[in-house]
């Protein structure tokens, strides 16, 4: 039972519709940033992306090729774990089933891989069946770098974390290997209704 | 022991407040007391929750300032006008009222003295928190290792731990500030944002591989890593923490 802090209470009258905000989140119109370094600029004919790992052949589309595929456009609520949360944003990008139709692989688990160096782990069912998408646009304009762009994973069932931004691919694993923030103590899938923050919630 | 609590569920604890100091004019820094810590690394932070009569409950993250020092931990608090949280916790919070957190959340932002330097460490106004937790750490330890800190804030008043600072500024710590929006009159030192000329004068070069740790707001964050991978730093040898306006 949480103590009572007198004096204390709610200055924001919801904006939102409480029912899309969960638990421990605030909603913001802004689109705060957080990484764990320098955001990298890769120029656009230097960029591609990569599946590989546990498939029968690696598959690698440049910036050209990658922005020819069928694309979907989303508009989402995205949670982050540091408690903010922004409703109705739209974003242009592929989606995961998309690309995953272009290899072979029996894996059930993934590492998002990024410039700079960021992995995350995702579970197969957490990113088919239109749950994920890698998108290279945000409001109608190309995805500013330090929001992750050229483009960035967009799984907004899961904490912003598994969003990697600046990914350039994904690596197809048999057995679930946490990613970056995963080993230091973050919840190793990161569903925002259930609370998964950290490691044991 | 941080690493282990890790482990486990991080649970909240009640932190009872035996301290509150004036920082700045919109600074303050609330010491409590949490009866089963498990202990943190510097840089670490935690997550505070805050519940109201009515059983609205808010949570916010925020840095240790503290070195690991038993069952104390500091946190230091901007006051944000229209904030929910940081007005509570800056003008309400006295001592023996209690609040609830958890942690030590965190394991990448972190320092601790077998890690050695040299250090560059860059502050933009309360992002000096979990930077003061390693300089503080670094002092306790009797560690000489070579750290350069620089500070920027907007005016001599708003320097956060300025005398603690001056106090500990020397063995192997050089403490640099710029002040960014006034000045005192007989003010001698860096009067504009942090840019690579500075950074290249603060030092270690990229040749020394110091090991970089940046915290402040995204804009500062976002300008000081660009300028540091500009002047030949390595990417990878630079943490950043930041944080948006948006913290409340």
């Amino acid at each position: 039972m949480s103590p009572i802090n007198r004096g204390f209470h709610r200055r924001r009258q919801p904006d939102a519709d409480p029912s899309r905000v969960p638990p421990g989140q605030y909603v913001t119109g802004d689109f705060p940033v957080l990484s764990a370094g320098p955001t990298p600029h890769t120029p656009l004919e230097e960029w591609s992306f990569t599946i590989r790992g546990a498939v029968e052949e690696p598959v690698s589309w440049p910036w050209e090729e990658f922005v020819a595929l069928p694309s979907e456009t989303i508009t989402t609520d995205i949670h982050c774990v540091t408690k903010w949360s922004k409703l109705d944003t739209t974003w242009k990008g592929v989606s995961v089933d998309t690309l995953l139709e272009a290899v072979q692989s029996k894996a059930g688990y993934l590492t998002a891989w990024s410039d700079g160096g960021y992995t995350t782990n995702l579970a197969l069912e957490d990113v088919t069946d239109g749950q994920a998408w890698v998108a290279y646009e945000f409001g109608g304009a190309p995805l500013e770098p330090e929001h992750g762009g050229p483009a960035r994973m967009l799984i907004p069932h899961l904490y912003f974390w598994k969003s990697a931004k600046w990914v350039r691919g994904l690596t197809l694993t048999l057995d679930d290997e946490p990613g970056f923030w995963e080993t230091y103590g973050y919840h190793n899938h990161g569903d925002p209704w259930l609370e998964q923050r950290y490691q044991g919630d | 022991m941080a690493r282990a609590a890790l482990s486990g569920r991080l649970t909240w604890q009640l932190a009872e407040v035996v301290d509150v100091l004036t920082e700045t004019p919109r600074v303050k820094t609330i010491a409590f007391d949490v009866a089963d810590w498990v202990g943190h690394r510097a840089g670490q932070h935690v997550d505070v929750r805050l519940t109201a009569e009515d059983g609205y409950q808010a949570e916010r993250s925020y840095s240790i300032a503290s070195a690991p020092n038993g069952t104390r931990l500091d946190l230091t608090v901007v006051r944000i006008a229209d904030g929910e949280v940081s007005p509570y916790l800056a003008d309400e919070l006295k001592p023996g009222d209690r609040i609830e957190l958890r942690g030590p959340v965190g394991g990448y932002f972190v320092w601790e003295p077998p890690q050695g330097g040299p250090l560059l460490l860059v502050a933009g106004g309360s992002g000096i928190a979990p930077l003061m937790a390693m300089i503080r750490l670094r002092a306790a330890a009797g560690s000489d290792v070579d750290t350069r800190l620089l500070f920027s804030s907007h005016g001599w008043d708003d320097i956060i731990y300025r005398e603690e600072l001056e106090r500990l500024n020397g063995n192997g710590l050089t403490v640099v500030h710029t002040l960014t929006s006034s000045q005192p009159p007989d003010w001698t030192g860096y009067a504009r944002l942090v840019d690579a000329e500075m950074l290249a004068e603060v030092g270690p070069s990229p040749a020394e591989r110091p090991r970089v740790y940046v915290c402040g707001p995204t804009p500062f964050a976002e300008a000081v890593s660009e300028a540091l991978v500009h002047l030949g730093h390595a990417p990878r040898g630079i943490k950043t923490e930041r944080f948006g306006p948006t913290g409340g």
